[in-house]
């Protein structure tokens, strides 16, 4: 049974410059304790399509339209035009986030005991000593030496990776069903990285959280992920299990992703292949297939056939694509 | 704790030798200004060079640049006289020098100026605080509706409309035009004379100072708001499920407390060097009219010793802001 599952997300942005479609009709289920990684280019709408449900975009500007239903102790629950109260009492609760960059992420003039009290109080009505224990309880599991002390510490008096570490503990405060973690490594060094990799990887274990991992690092998905959902100009374009996505990649798109990675075993002297072009217009992008301005495989459609968007469709089991190079081709 | 200690007598000491150096350069400009003190002593019409020779030697401008500044640098910790004899005239320690335009201390001439311009600056200082940084959240908080527009019409306002022109504004509808006017026309009353009576006298001067300083704080303030309201750890608060009220009261505030605090400060401070707008409409004898007059006059001890005082003000006040800055915020503390 899926414990969040997202149906035709639309997310539309009013600018200046015209309607900026962010995120055009994205469908997609999270079981428990699954980790879906959504990987995508800058402006592919990963992060946008899940700050969308989370409320965190600014109101005023932004249209959002679809569903996502999660399941709570209460029933399922449309998180789309849920009223803001009872989404914020969603947020944090059932659903906690943690961000790309944890030197911002944190307040600069509170203790983090502040802060992760802070985080435990909004949603139980308990004394605050209860909170400072669960404190205490989470930093020791992500890793913070000291913890009883380390309450009273200021965030810039953490590191880079004990400060996402600190994060870490703030999104477990409640008990979360979903964590979303919205590249929660780009900004740290390779060595860190690994470090919170394995500790997010450990937590889900022990917490049995859905993990949605938002990242344009593939090596980041293949070494945490379950599953993969490629973006492409506000678009799912291809959805498969990990092992199956790297192994048989469908979507030039995906094949192009792949193939920008260095890779040690191919040997030295190849060139890495950078997809020609650039990302598209959001706000200019028509019906017609997103990627096609940068397909190299384009040739090998009839003429005109590109002008249409496909549709998303299973190729294999559990393998998805929205591709016109694989329409009719279901296995 | 003792960082703090070590961080508070470093700025301590920096601050003694900028007021050194402060007193030193307005002590040389006055110095080079094209005028005979010695001259300036007996009047604007008095030709005589006896007196002009013996108020030389008087107050010591017989004597090279250096040794005056020396004495008068110790003057003010321990006092001075002027002349000797049965005819000397003492002034207690800080002595700034004498007044001959005054006939008097200019100690105590800034003794009976600056209160007028401390309460002066303290009633505005609380009126366009609250003003300022309440409009400034409302305009924030509703940012695009009515009261933003409204705030947004009254910054315009306040900070075109010119100190004196608010000033004759409010003397002509609510002193001169309003029958039984409780506010006098002009005129400082001292607290500790008529308590009653010095409110009503500051009133209006207040408010015509505040009004220029509280459009300016709540523009300010609504953008460092809207600024803050920008930063990741904001959104993390959102994330946490944390209201708009809380976001806003406490993290979005106490983060726009540094620059607030420090605005507020280094206007304050501006400001007890005389308000001399405010204190000319409104006929305050603060320091604003003491600097005017002495200007006016070639009053040379008095300009030095205002320029003294004001540029200390700012220069303490930094100090101040500096301490309440390790305060604020703790990454300043280390």
């Amino acid at each position: 049974m899926s414990l969040l599952s997202v149906r035709d997300l639309r997310v539309e942005f009013k600018t200046p410059d015209g309607i900026v479609k962010a995120v055009a009709g994205v469908s997609f289920e999270l079981k428990q304790g699954e980790t879906l990684a959504i990987v995508g280019e800058s402006g592919s709408g990963k992060s946008v399509s899940n700050l969308a449900y989370m409320g965190l975009l600014p109101q005023s500007k932004t249209t959002i339209t679809g569903s996502v239903i999660l399941e709570t102790e209460d029933g399922p629950v449309d998180l789309i035009g849920l009223a803001p109260e009872k989404l914020r009492a969603i947020r944090g609760k059932d659903i906690a986030m943690i961000f790309q960059d944890p030197m911002s992420a944190l307040h600069p003039y509170y203790t983090i005991g502040d802060q992760l009290i802070e985080a435990h109080q909004v949603h139980n009505d308990v004394d605050k000593k209860v909170s400072a224990d669960r404190a205490i309880e989470l930093l020791t599991l992500v890793g913070v030496s000291n913890p009883a002390e380390r309450l009273h510490s200021y965030p810039h008096q953490f590191s880079g990776g004990m400060r996402q570490r600190v994060m870490i503990a703030m999104a477990l405060m409640n008990n979360p069903k979903v964590l979303i973690a919205d590249e929660p490594t780009t900004a740290l060094d390779v060595t860190v990285q690994a470090q919170i990799l394995r500790l997010l990887r450990d937590i889900q274990d022990q917490f049995e959280m859905a993990v949605i991992l938002i990242t344009h690092d593939l090596g980041v998905v293949a070494g945490a992920a379950d599953r993969v959902n490629v973006m492409y100009g506000g678009r799912l374009v291809e959805s498969a299990e990990v092992g199956e996505l790297f192994k048989d990649p469908l979507m030039p798109y995906t094949v192009g992703l792949l193939d920008s990675i260095p890779r040690m075993d191919k040997g030295h002297g190849n060139r890495l292949k950078a997809i020609p072009g650039q990302p598209p217009s959001l706000i200019t992008l028509g019906d017609g297939c997103a990627f096609a301005a940068r397909c190299s495989r384009k040739a090998e459609l009839p003429e005109g056939t590109c002008e249409t968007s496909p549709d998303l469709i299973a190729v294999k089991k559990e393998h998805l694509v929205r591709c016109h190079l694989y329409v009719g081709k279901g296995k | 704790m003792s960082g703090l200690l070590t961080y508070i007598s470093r700025r301590l000491m920096i601050t003694i030798i900028i007021l050194l150096a402060v007193s030193f350069t307005v002590y040389v400009i006055f110095a080079l200004l094209p005028y005979d003190p010695a001259a300036l002593t007996c009047g604007k019409n008095c030709n005589d060079p006896g007196i002009i020779a013996a108020n030389r030697i008087r107050l010591g401008y017989d004597k090279p640049f250096w040794v005056q500044y020396w004495i008068f640098l110790t003057g003010l910790f321990v006092g001075r006289d002027f002349g000797s004899g049965a005819a000397a005239i003492h002034c207690d320690a800080p002595a700034f020098g004498y007044s001959f335009q005054q006939h008097a201390c200019v100690t105590d001439l800034l003794g009976q100026a600056l209160p007028v311009t401390v309460y002066l600056a303290i009633g505005a200082l609380i009126l366009w605080l609250i003003v300022g940084i309440g409009l400034g959240i409302i305009s924030a908080r509703f940012r695009g509706k009515i009261w933003d527009t409204l705030s947004t019409a009254f910054v315009l306002v306040g900070t075109s409309l010119p100190t004196f022109l608010t000033g004759l504004i409010l003397i002509v509808f609510l002193v001169i035009k309003l029958p039984g006017s409780p506010f006098p026309a002009d005129g400082y009353t001292a607290p500790e004379e008529d308590f009653g009576q010095f409110l009503l006298s500051m009133v209006l001067p207040w408010v015509t100072l505040a009004f220029a300083y509280a459009a300016i704080y709540t523009r300010f303030v609504r953008s460092q708001i809207l600024e803050i309201s920008t930063e990741d750890y904001i959104r993390t608060a959102k994330a946490k499920g944390l209201s708009d009220r809380m976001i806003l009261g406490k993290h979005t505030l106490r983060a726009a407390l540094a620059p607030i605090v420090t605005m507020a400060g280094l206007d304050f401070a501006g400001l007890l060097g005389g308000a001399i707008l405010t204190e000319a409409v409104f006929n305050l004898p603060g320091m604003g009219r003491l600097s005017l007059t002495a200007v006016v006059d070639i009053d040379l001890p008095v300009i030095v010793a205002t320029t003294i005082v004001a540029a200390s003000i700012v220069v303490i006040m930094n100090m101040i802001l500096d301490i309440v800055y390790a305060f604020i915020d703790p990454r300043v503390r280390v």
